[in-house]
């Protein structure tokens, strides 16, 4: 074993990668459930990539056969239902656990400096996660797959000059058609997932570059020489993170956090397996009911809703009554997010040490975000449309009162060691 | 932090109770109690589907033999009795009406009933299923109260009897005005109201089977996960905290 260990070893970086990036990483000790979030999107991923693999086998992706297909799927391949449930839950899961991701983050500054990259990386996978679950959704051909795809691609219209030609060329056809599913197929299927890979890749690249932050904001890595051997962890830690600063308060993420992450995963799964086998259309929200009708391009549902994640991004656009308008603060929003490790210009990164205006103006955010997703998914009424206009003004005031509040924030002092 | 959670889950919750109240449709629905262990209710169901409805609309995605496997059917029995259309008993539930004569006819082609329950849901099939009404103005010379204006006949006429809506004078804002309080059937048909409410029921049911006939099997399969998790996740708990002595 040894031997054929050594013999690998001398032709790839096998036990060096795994030290790495594993058995000799670095990570503060003092993580909380906030932190399952990244291992929990990397297991929907996988998820993701296995059961849509079985599920191409027996899916047809055109116009006439599709629809007719999943049912195939659902009733005639063995276990295709549970796939299919697997993977359309996982769709949602995905973006539960990915925006509980990103809260963290922003709750314990995890984009701010030198982590701004790695922030952009996942903000890329976000957009790329929406693009991919937006193409997965028209796939089962259904009502609300059809003429949800047709409002979304009917936005690009909003775009002056090229927008028709736009729309034209995104959709292959005059209007939603099988050549617009031939090709949402093919992206859905390989080249988006690719992407998605990749950047999973390089959000991890970059994170085990610049290190793992924590709830304290509390930077692990002090400058060589400052630390008493006594005070050092007993670990051993790869001499790539040793080399230019002492490690304190932390310990290797293998074997520590991984069997720590198994608790948290088998949490996970009991309610993911809950959703998979007893209410895989959660009331509505997951797998929405005009969509086990085939897809009618002449009829058209008294009401279109975009699935439960993408609600309040749909909120922000109908809440503005020039479609043009509507469409730039919709991208806007997401562009805000991009941003945002320019726009926090504290030097305080935890929640726990900012100013009480800070935790407020959060909580706002958070509040805005879950009542526009709720917006997103009831008809535009009027009451309901005002609503949509404050929840949208905070939205954006966040980030707006951020940039100027957290220049000179009043901060609490941030301990020099992560004490707990 | 734990404020922060507190009033999240406050706003959520208050948002979730005004959509309740918001969402309330004109005739109230009535609860189908469905029961899909009950095979004879669902046999009874399917015994209605293929007489009734089948001559219109089709439930193309299911099988007969996987029908009669699951509600426990002879299939020598099922194809003498529940099959009319000289179909193979592996086949696809189909049925001779094109649908491009059915929008001549009705105005628009009978739409596929396999996965109906999923669309509507169990208590929206089983209420429409027993408001039917008299209206002469309709072409068939019936109406629905919950689905106005329907395209379609009152094939269960034979079962019911004739249908007549009933309405009750009721103040609402200071004036009096007429309330529709239900449907009642003037006793020729062939069924009793609540042996009609059963057959109703039983239909439902059936419907509500066809929309997912693999209910019962992951509702078995979800149980042994759970069991499987369960263990899982305690190992994985012993595990943690076994290594976690090393760094405490």
């Amino acid at each position: 074993m040894k031997k054929l260990i050594a013999w690998f070893d001398e032709r790839i970086p096998m036990t060096k990668t795994w030290n790495i990036h594993l058995a000799q990483y670095p990570a503060p000790k003092n993580f909380n459930f906030w932190y399952l979030f990244g291992v929990l999107a990397m297991l929907v991923l996988v998820n993701q990539i296995l059961t849509g693999v079985w599920l191409t086998m027996n899916y047809n992706p055109s116009a006439e056969g599709a629809f007719a297909s999943v049912e195939f799927i659902m009733r005639d391949i063995d276990y295709g239902w549970l796939l299919r449930y697997m993977h359309s839950t996982g769709a949602s899961a995905f973006f539960v656990v990915v925006y509980l991701h990103m809260l963290r983050g922003m709750m314990y500054g995890s984009y701010q400096k030198p982590r701004e990259l790695l922030w952009v990386f996942g903000m890329l996978i976000f957009l790329v996660l929406m693009a991919e679950a937006f193409m997965g959704y028209l796939l089962p051909w259904g009502q609300m797959s059809y003429w949800g795809a047709q409002v979304i691609i009917s936005l690009f219209g909003a775009i002056p000059v090229i927008g028709d030609d736009l729309t034209l060329w995104i959709r292959g056809d005059y209007v939603i058609s099988g050549a617009t599913l031939n090709r949402f197929f093919a992206l859905h299927v390989i080249a988006l997932p690719l992407v998605l890979v990749i950047l999973v890749f390089l959000h991890i690249v970059a994170l085990h570059e610049v290190g793992s932050n924590n709830p304290e904001g509390i930077n692990i890595k002090k400058p060589k020489g400052s630390v008493p051997d006594e005070e050092k962890p007993k670990f051993k830690f790869h001499e790539r993170f040793t080399k230019k600063y002492d490690i304190v308060d932390a310990f290797p993420f293998f074997p520590y956090y991984v069997v720590k992450d198994l608790v948290g995963i088998g949490i996970f799964l009991f309610l993911f397996c809950y959703v998979i086998f007893f209410a895989p259309a959660m009331g509505g929200l997951f797998l929405e009911p005009p969509n086990f009708e085939a897809a009618n391009p002449l009829k058209t549902p008294d009401h279109i809703a975009p699935v439960w994640y993408f609600t309040p991004f749909y909120a922000i656009l109908r809440a503005v009554p020039d479609k043009l308008l509507g469409v730039i603060l919709m991208f806007g929003s997401i562009a805000a997010l991009f941003i945002l490790p320019w726009l926090d210009r504290g030097k305080v990164r935890s929640i726990r040490y900012r100013s009480g205006f800070h935790k407020v103006n959060l909580t706002v955010f958070v509040i805005s975000f879950v009542a526009l997703g709720y917006l997103g998914l009831k008809p535009a009424t009027e009451v309901y449309t005002l609503f949509a206009r404050i929840f949208t003004f905070l939205y954006f005031a966040f980030f707006v009162l951020l940039f100027f509040y957290s220049k000179n924030e009043t901060t609490k002092p941030v301990p020099e060691r992560i004490t707990k | 932090m734990k404020q922060f959670l507190k009033t999240t889950l406050l706003v959520a919750a208050t948002l979730w109770s005004v959509a309740t109240l918001a969402a309330d449709p004109t005739v109230p629905l009535d609860e189908a109690k469905v029961d899909l262990h009950n095979k004879a209710s669902l046999q009874r169901g399917a015994q209605l589907f293929m007489n009734y409805c089948l001559g219109c609309h089709s439930m193309q995605y299911q099988r007969y033999n996987r029908t009669f496997e699951d509600l426990q059917i002879p299939e020598d029995l099922g194809m003498a009795n529940l099959q009319f259309t000289g179909e193979k008993v592996g086949d696809l539930i189909t049925n001779a009406m094109p649908t491009e004569s059915a929008g001549a006819w009705f105005g628009t082609g009978a739409p596929d009933l396999t996965l109906v329950a999923r669309v509507r849901g169990a208590d929206w099939i089983y209420t429409y299923l027993r408001s039917f009404y008299v209206d002469e103005s309709r072409p068939f010379g019936v109406n629905n109260a919950v689905f106005p204006n329907v395209g379609m006949p009152h094939v269960l006429q034979e079962l019911q009897g004739v249908p007549r809506k009933t309405t009750e004078e009721r103040m609402i804002d200071g004036e009096m005005k007429d309330v529709y309080v239900g449907i009642k059937a003037d006793g020729s048909g062939m069924l009793s109201p609540s042996e009609y409410d059963q057959a109703m029921l039983d239909l439902t049911s059936f419907l509500v089977y066809t929309g997912e006939p693999m209910l019962l099997e992951q509702r078995r399969m979800g149980w042994y996960v759970f069991g499987f998790l369960f263990v899982f996740t305690i190992f994985a708990w012993l595990l943690k905290r076994e290594f976690f002595k090393d760094v405490k």
